[in-house]
């Protein structure tokens, strides 16, 4: 497998917002990370207190030239210190990371975005990317958030799991609901998800390409950390375990143990 | 100035090594640093068979430092020599495996096996916290820690480098066990066993419950053990344990270690190792430093 050029960069915040207390969106001028960016990837963001190490893996939610969009929800120090980041101030980042989508999968086919939770965000720039039929299921728990930037991408789905807006439930609940179609999903959000992801599409028969997240410390597959469990003996680590920094974080949802 | 440093008839250009577990086979590093800067790669622990490791989660963070439990997955000794090796001899630096086994047997064909191949030195594992059987079980007893070298000492082609595990009551013990084994060098320290608890899920941060502290928190204990072995044995020593800049590596040159090596650094300054080599070189000048061997355990 050909892996793409990495690079290091001391960007710069160009923006910062918080969409609800929690989440917060983040726009990076770059160098080269946002001209080599896929739908899907990943970037490597590194804190400026020591007492933090390692870095924290955030997908991309939108590249722009050379401008990088990153979402993210404050969950500890790391992105505490994040979320305090003021336009003109540095970012040390490493990217792009992962494989990203296999967009072309979709051509000629009607793609089924799904997000739930944080992982609804690196499927804005796939939303973007996907110029053919697309329909987006979008699964919140109680706050809605970002629906209106997909809403101009395509028709939007939403389901909450307290009902609040759209359908009661989760994204299959409004799949089913809302009878919406796809011959190919591209997916993200937490792993009970993907795993239901997974079942509707064996079910209808289709290809559901997933994106997975797991604790990370180097984030270009040496130290072996994040590894998920594959069906088939992996050509690299030649055990049943791929990297989901290196070889995902987007894998076919049939080839992985979920 | 001499930057060079011998170990046990190998030179190195310099000081600066990787530190096993931590820049795989040098392949995903080779992206983003010069390999030809380093005095050797240490690659990650290689088994007779492939090892599937821990279950996940892995690895925690914690405060100046990191838990792993990674559980030694590796593909195998004979897909590492027909795909790593090749690899790392592109690059003008010392190559030295590290060797991992659940027996005294699984260790002493992964070094059979390495005979022929073009592998400067070997470092057995005989001090990884997180795997049941083997590792620290043999590294932890000082009887068994010189049977073990004596009896990879048989069979090795290449210079034997015994790695030492910090969590024993005495290290100075199981270095000097080492020496009468016969090993040509030790390297020091592998990870401190340790705990994360994650208070919100109310369960271990590891699926393993302990792991292995590495990162700055742990390197006042690493300096400490280097320099007690320095005091016991007279083979060279390979220093480790939080070392992120030059000036740790100079501290762990001046306490007795001929070599260091760079860990968990690598994890957010990829470039730590080169750094380190750089800095080494304008510590030597602004002190008129010209031989790098002067610094060698020039603290005691």
């Amino acid at each position: 497998m050909v892996y793409a050029m990495k690079y290091m960069e001391n960007a710069r915040v160009s923006a910062q917002e918080a969409l609800t207390e929690e989440i917060f969106s983040m726009y990076i001028e770059t160098e080269q990370i946002a001209r080599e960016a896929k739908a899907g990837q990943f970037i490597s963001v590194y804190c400026k207190d020591g007492a933090n190490l390692l870095p924290r893996p955030i997908s991309i939610c939108e590249i722009d030239g050379s401008r990088l969009r990153i979402v993210y929800r404050v969950v500890g120090k790391g992105t505490k210190e994040f979320s305090g980041y003021q336009p003109g101030d540095t970012i040390r980042i490493m990217g792009p990371l992962g494989n990203g989508f296999p967009l072309e999968e979709a051509e000629g086919k009607t793609a089924l975005v799904i997000g739930g939770g944080i992982g609804i965000f690196p499927m804005l720039e796939v939303s973007k990317q996907l110029t053919g039929k697309k329909n987006i299921v979008l699964g919140y728990r109680d706050q809605v958030f970002m629906k209106e930037a997909f809403e101009a991408q395509g028709p939007v789905y939403a389901a909450t799991e307290d009902g609040s807006q759209g359908v009661k439930g989760n994204v299959l609940d409004a799949i089913r609901e809302e009878k919406i179609g796809g011959d190919v999903i591209f997916a993200c959000g937490p792993a009970p998800m993907l795993r239901a992801v997974r079942d509707y599409a064996r079910e209808q028969g289709i290809t559901a390409w997933i994106s997975m997240e797991e604790k990370m410390a180097c984030g270009i597959g040496a130290c072996l950390a994040c590894v998920c469990q594959s069906k088939e003996t992996d050509s690299h680590t030649n055990v049943h375990n791929k990297r989901i920094c290196k070889d995902g974080p987007v894998f076919r949802a049939e080839e992985v143990e979920l | 100035m001499n930057t060079t440093v011998n170990l046990a008839g190998v030179e190195l250009k310099n000081p600066v090594m990787t530190a096993s577990g931590t820049f795989g086979s040098g392949a995903e590093y080779g992206e983003l640093v010069d390999l030809n800067r380093l005095g050797a790669v240490v690659t990650k622990g290689v088994a007779n068979v492939p090892w599937p490791g821990n279950p996940t989660p892995r690895i925690a963070e914690t405060h100046g430092g990191m838990l792993n439990a990674i559980g030694l997955q590796n593909p195998g000794m004979e897909l590492f020599c027909q795909r790593d090796i090749p690899y790392l001899k592109q690059f003008d630096t010392k190559i030295i495996v590290n060797v991992c086994g659940k027996t005294t047997e699984d260790y002493l064909e992964v070094v059979e096996r390495l005979s022929d191949e073009p592998v400067d030195l070997l470092e057995i594992n005989i001090s990884c916290p997180n795997v049941k059987e083997g590792g620290i079980a043999f590294g932890q007893d000082p009887k068994a820690v010189e049977a073990i070298t004596r009896a990879v000492k048989e069979k090795a082609k290449q210079p034997v480098i015994m790695k030492l595990s910090p969590n024993v009551t005495d290290i100075t013990v199981m270095a000097k066990a080492a020496e009468a084994g016969g090993a040509d060098v030790i390297s020091l320290i592998n990870t401190l066993t340790g705990m994360k608890i994650d208070i919100h899920k109310r369960t271990f941060a590891l699926a393993n419950k302990t792991g292995g502290l590495s990162g700055p928190a742990i390197k006042p204990v690493a300096l400490r053990m280097v320099y007690q072995a320095a005091q016991a044995v007279s083979c060279p020593i390979i220093g480790m344990g939080g070392i992120a800049g030059w000036e740790d590596a100079i501290e762990f040159i001046l306490a007795g270690a001929t070599a260091i090596s760079v860990g968990t650094a690598n994890f957010y300054n990829p470039r730590a190792t080169v750094e380190i080599a750089e800095g080494i070189e304008g510590y030597m000048k602004r002190y008129g430093v010209e031989d790098i061997r002067e610094l060698i355990g020039a603290v005691s």
